[in-house]
């Protein structure tokens, strides 16, 4: 690696530093991911790659780059604010889906989506029915499951 | 021990444990037990594939392999997105 040779030897052995705990955090976050007993415990294990490891492979990146072109390169900061702004919005929205899908297997309906209510019934009376489409309507059937079968 | 070497093998190690991650990942998206867990797991492969780029890119000196983890990173997002859409609606687009 002929590249390497040009930077100077503190900014190599501190690059070093980052790369080495980056991908460690991201691996233990797989680790973890496979190690954790139930979901939602494995929603937590790969924030750990998703911040700190995207940040120092990041910020190593940004440092090598900079030192080896002799001027500042901040294009890998586009990534780190994408990974920033994105990881939250997906992780709650898969945190709600999941506690969507264990309400429903509670409820006697695993893996099928709970069944819309019918245009009669709107008119009929509403638990909390907000959106006057029905939307937010409790089905009789979901709470008593007996009644169901 | 010059400081270029330590850099190299350092580059090495965190190419091979994202490799790793990425089939620990894998095993999740095979035995996991519910669709949550899949959809958590190939989220999860989409960033250490990512990383993996990154450090390619660095070990060859080459800027371009940027672009690819910009790619990765982007199609990550919108996956996941769509995915918990799906499993929480029943359809994406509503």
């Amino acid at each position: 690696m002929s590249h390497l040779g040009d930077l100077p030897p503190v900014a190599a052995i501190l690059i070093a530093i980052f790369v080495v705990c980056g991908s460690s955090l991201a691996l233990l976050g797989s680790i973890g991911l496979v190690r954790l007993k139930s979901f939602y415990q494995r929603l937590h294990a790969p924030t750990m790659s998703y911040s700190y490891g995207t940040l120092l492979i990041v910020l190593g990146s940004m440092a090598m780059f900079s030192l080896l072109e002799e001027r500042p390169v901040v294009h890998e900061l586009i990534i780190g604010v994408f990974m920033l702004i994105t990881t939250p919005i997906s992780l709650l929205m898969l945190g709600r889906a999941a506690l969507r899908r264990d309400r429903d297997a509670k409820l006697g309906h695993d893996e099928i989506v709970p069944p819309r209510v019918v245009p009669e019934e709107i008119q009929s009376e509403a638990l909390r029915d907000l959106s006057q489409y029905g939307e937010g309507k409790l089905d009789r059937g979901l709470l008593s499951p007996s009644s169901h079968e | 021990m010059s400081a270029n070497l330590i850099l190299e093998y350092a580059l090495s190690y965190a190419q091979i444990a994202m490799v790793v991650a990425i089939g620990l990942t894998c095993w999740r998206i095979i035995r996991g037990p519910r669709a949550q867990d899949r959809v958590l797991a190939i989220d999860t492969m989409y960033l250490n594939a990512m990383l993996l780029f990154l450090l390619i890119g660095m070990g060859n000196g080459n800027v371009f392999f940027f672009e690819g983890a910009l790619v990765i990173a982007v199609l990550g997002f919108i996956t996941t997105v769509c995915a918990a859409k799906f499993l929480m609606r029943g359809e994406v687009v509503e």
